[in-house]
């Protein structure tokens, strides 16, 4: 698990190879999205984001699942394409860094364990 | 969602495997965004070309969706590609980066695909008009059309526009709706403001803002007097890499703005604001390394380019510096003379391409620019440190 309530810009901000965040100033900044549940306010930058998700899951760094306040088309398609699961319209700000969280994307539940 | 005849034929796969995959993202997106139907879409612009961007599980994407024969409906043109096609030696590239390009090239031309490789489609050929649905991709161009323009768009990603493209179709929501455009947040800008650098720096201060509010924000923006196409090129970028937006609305100037009143909530923009967004952007430790010029972010129009042809003239640039324009304005420019003058200067054009694409990660220690979109690039993808500066400072600077 790893949340900010940050935006996230896949292009540019995530370095497709390993997962990293590598924008500047961001919360999340050196940490690696792969293998996480991904909580983050909603996409940002780039219309290329997209593949970058898509080749995030190839190299097998893709997030595990996408927690979104709200998610936008670029995110969305990152997802359907690469079978990333994705939940958005969660409150966020009640996920921190570390807490336990069951995703169940086809019925769009989340708990806190 | 409801679906026509036609529409559920493509889902069933009647028009081949590619149309069937288009029509399932398209599907996919219409139900997670509550759309109830289908509109026909005029045009498509397409991201996702640079080879740099796509690596190759992004280019195996492509070649199996022009793999069937699949065709676009509508007109379709693409964003830059991580190389000059014609030249790319010149730009330091190596030939197994300049092979996997032109293979992305090919699979976007198989499926009838224009390639002319620039993020600002509106200035050949593929100009949508007040009101028009259209499905784009490119951030900085989505916001010109939706804002500058007045055409409706979402933000498509690389393969949901790709999707719209083979099936001539997008789901209706969001930026389509009218009740999705009007503004929200009044914005008062206090200061006057000249050329690309200001209105990037106005871009990020109210970008900024907007995404540390964490709301979905329209600003309906006053106090601009006027503003030339190459300044809202400019604005359009940057408040799309700092906001996420993608749809504005500007008095006097976009055409939308004349149907809203000004929202009760308001942010006033100063110039402590406007200096504090350039000082974001320009590390006093990068004044004496700048190795690399370049300008062209959205890509230069034919003005801009006689204006650098005017500014090196009989002159010799001393670093780096890339021309990054689309191809058809290249030519033009050939045409009047002014490729001449530039590449006597020493300074190379880089058409079809831009420092935010091309393949230069940890080649240079600092970029001198004008656009506030390829700071954000040049320091996250490709580890610069930044100078951002107005247009005529930035030749300054390639001649020092």
């Amino acid at each position: 698990m790893l949340a900010t309530s940050m935006g996230i810009s896949f292009y540019g901000g995530i370095d497709p190879a390993t997962g990293r965040v590598v924008e500047k100033g961001h919360a999340l900044e050196g940490q690696s999205i792969g293998g996480k549940i991904l909580v983050f306010s909603t996409g940002k930058g780039s219309t290329v984001g997209s593949y970058t998700l898509y080749r995030l899951k190839k190299a097998g760094n893709a997030p595990t699942a996408i927690l979104n306040a709200e998610s936008e088309t670029i995110t969305a398609v990152g997802c359907i394409i690469s079978g990333i699961p994705c939940v958005d319209h969660i409150p966020i700000e009640q996920i921190t860094t570390g807490m336990l969280v069951r995703v169940k994307a086809e019925s769009g539940i989340v708990e806190i364990l | 969602m409801e679906l026509t005849q036609a529409e559920k034929w493509m889902l069933e796969g009647r028009e081949g495997q590619a149309t069937r995959k288009a029509m399932e993202i398209l599907a996919a997106l219409g139900t997670i965004y509550g759309a109830d139907r289908l509109l026909p879409v005029a045009s498509v612009q397409i991201a996702g070309v640079s080879y740099d961007n796509l690596g190759e599980a992004g280019l195996e994407f492509l070649a199996e969706m022009a793999s069937d024969g699949a065709k676009v409906k509508v007109l379709t043109t693409l964003n830059p590609a991580g190389m000059d096609i014609e030249n790319w030696q010149v730009m330091g590239i190596d030939a197994d980066f300049a092979l996997n390009q032109q293979r992305v090239i090919e699979a976007y031309q198989k499926m009838g695909i224009v390639p002319t490789c620039s993020c600002t489609p509106y200035l050949f050929g593929n100009l949508p008009h007040y009101g028009e649905h259209i499905a784009w991709a490119e951030s900085s161009a989505v916001c010109y059309a939706n804002s500058v323009l007045g055409a409706r768009t979402n933000r498509e990603g690389g393969p949901s526009a790709l999707a719209a493209a083979l099936t001539g179709k997008t789901p209706d929501y969001g930026f389509h709706l009218t009740q999705n455009r009007y503004p929200t947040l009044t914005v008062q800008v206090q200061e006057s403001l000249a050329g690309t650098h200001d209105f990037g720096t106005l871009g990020i201060a109210i970008g900024k803002v907007i995404e540390a509010s964490r709301v979905k924000t329209i600003p309906y923006i006053r106090g601009i007097p006027e503003a030339s196409m190459e300044e809202l090129k400019s604005f359009c970028a940057s408040i799309a890499t700092y906001g996420g937006l993608a749809l504005f609305h500007m008095e006097g100037i976009t055409p939308e703005s004349a149907l809203f009143e000004a929202p009760g909530d308001c942010l006033t923009i100063n110039r402590s604001d406007l200096e504090a967004a350039d000082r974001f952007l320009n590390e006093a430790s990068a004044i004496d390394q700048v190795d690399f010029v370049s300008l062209g972010c959205p890509h230069l129009s034919l003005q801009e380019i006689a204006r650098v042809a005017e500014q090196l003239k009989g002159k010799k640039v001393r670093k780096t510096f890339w021309i990054t324009t689309a191809r058809p304005t290249k030519r033009i420019a050939d045409q009047m003379g002014y490729t001449t003058i530039i590449e006597k200067a020493g300074a190379i054009f880089a058409t079809d391409t831009c420092c935010v694409v091309a393949p230069i990660q940890g080649r240079f220690k600092a970029i001198a620019t004008d656009s506030a979109k390829a700071c954000y690039y040049a320091a996250a993808k490709n580890g610069f440190q930044t100078r951002f500066l107005p247009f005529d400072k930035v030749i300054e600077e390639a001649l020092k």
